[in-house]
């Protein structure tokens, strides 16, 4: 049952293939992009600050897939039916967690190459950006997929949604970039561990949001 | 079907809506084979009470009793508007390991639509793809909200059909609907004889 609806959530939520589209890569790959024609190309200029532009961008697009992650299946009777087949609201969000990552976590961290050379970014920079955003953005995810299950019922969640991540996000975005700044990796292991705990907490939360949004 | 007989039964339920009670002291017992017609006009309650038996929302009050698997229609399909009929019903009957698919397709008259995508479906037919995601999941007790609403008259005719099987088979179905319907040996009940007096309402606000 569970991968059955893996199957489905991914199918739904996967760049190219669902509904989804690619729209937050290309959002992402646009911002690297215009960076540079906005700060004239300055390649010190750039290589320093170029790793927190593509942090911004990263952040950004998380917010871009929120609309559709829990309210439209709520709209359509779907967790019911779930509900009804005996799985638990935490299951049924901890699938959609791991569809909502796999569907923006990796083709973001595959369209940094393209965006670290428009910004500039080489050697153990690039490096410590990657490993940072593939820490990182489990943590973006999970703290979306909440967002998204507590405004599910709201009618302007879509734009309230936007708002409420981006001081969630805070800690990733200081110790993720944070990390590219005094090039170490200990900043790399907090943003690392900050993803675990909210990845580990947002199922339940999420459930437990969707469960309220019934009784109204 | 089920392993054991399927039971439906309510103890002294009362469920709210907002800050309203809309129902309260209601009881019912149905046995393996019973229908219940459930009457009431729009808002008094059915589709509350229908969800608070399904177990999705907690009843302000009372319990709610069941043996065996629960299917449950009503307005929304749970079918994703995206994707073709076809594919969208068969992720439903992959979960529930629906036999003999292609025969209900054929009954509920969805064949020709396998290719089409849910969201351009009209009501009637999105209502009897809800039906087909319902019969795939061989559950012993049907809750059906306003199952006949936006279908022909033969689909109408059909739907009753289904009912009469479902019951004569030893399963249970419990229909809120506005509109008469005609079951052999069912029973009813009008929502609005369970909604509360004016003193039951005094004595709730003086709880508040």
């Amino acid at each position: 049952m569970i991968f059955a609806l893996l199957r489905r959530d991914l199918a739904q939520f996967f760049p190219f293939t669902g509904s989804g589209a690619a729209l937050p890569v290309v959002f992402f790959v646009a911002v690297a992009m215009l960076f540079p024609f906005a700060v004239g190309p300055d390649a010190n200029l750039m290589a320093k600050t170029g790793g927190g532009v593509v942090w911004i961008a990263a952040l950004l697009a998380a917010i871009l897939p929120l609309e559709k992650l829990v309210a439209r299946d709520i709209d359509l009777g779907f967790f019911d039916q779930l509900r009804l087949r005996g799985m638990a609201e935490e299951a049924m969000m901890a699938v959609r967690l791991a569809a909502h990552w796999l569907s923006f976590g990796p083709p973001l961290v595959l369209a940094t190459f393209p965006a670290a050379a428009l910004l500039k970014i080489e050697g153990e920079t690039f490096q410590i950006l990657l490993l940072g955003l593939l820490a990182g953005t489990p943590g973006l995810a999970a703290i979306g997929l909440m967002i998204a299950a507590l405004t599910a019922s709201l009618r302007a969640g879509a734009a309230l949604s936007g708002l409420l991540l981006i001081p969630l996000a805070l800690p990733i975005l200081i110790f993720g970039a944070g990390a590219l700044a005094r090039q170490d990796q200990v900043s790399l292991g907090f943003v690392a561990a900050i993803s675990l705990a909210l990845v580990a907490l947002a199922p339940f939360a999420a459930g437990a949001a969707i469960r309220a949004a019934r009784e109204n | 079907m089920q392993p054991s007989l399927p039971t439906l039964a309510a103890d002294n339920l009362a469920c709210r809506r907002g800050d309203r009670l809309l129902f309260r002291r209601l009881s019912f017992r149905l046995e393996a084979g019973a229908a219940c017609h459930v009457t009431g006009a729009n808002g008094a309650g059915k589709t509350t009470l229908i969800r608070a038996l399904a177990g999705l929302t907690t009843p302000y009050a009372g319990a709610v009793m069941r043996e065996g698997a629960l299917a449950l229609l009503d307005e929304r399909t749970g079918l994703d508007p995206d994707l073709p009929l076809g594919r969208a019903l068969a992720f439903w009957f992959g979960l529930d390991t629906a036999p003999d698919t292609g025969t209900m397709i054929a009954r509920l008259r969805l064949d020709a639509l396998a290719e089409v995508p849910v969201r351009y479906l009209s009501t009637g037919q999105k209502k009897r793809a809800a039906l087909a995601r319902v019969l795939g999941q061989g559950a012993g007790v049907w809750l059906l909200d306003e199952p006949l609403s936006g279908l022909d008259t033969d689909s109408q005719g059909l739907v009753m059909e289904l009912v009469r099987e479902h019951c004569a088979d030893g399963g249970i179905a419990l229909i809120a609907s506005h509109q008469p319907l005609d079951l052999p040996g069912m029973t009813s009940f009008a929502i609005e004889d369970f909604a509360p007096a004016l003193e039951d309402l005094a004595e709730q606000d003086e709880d508040a």
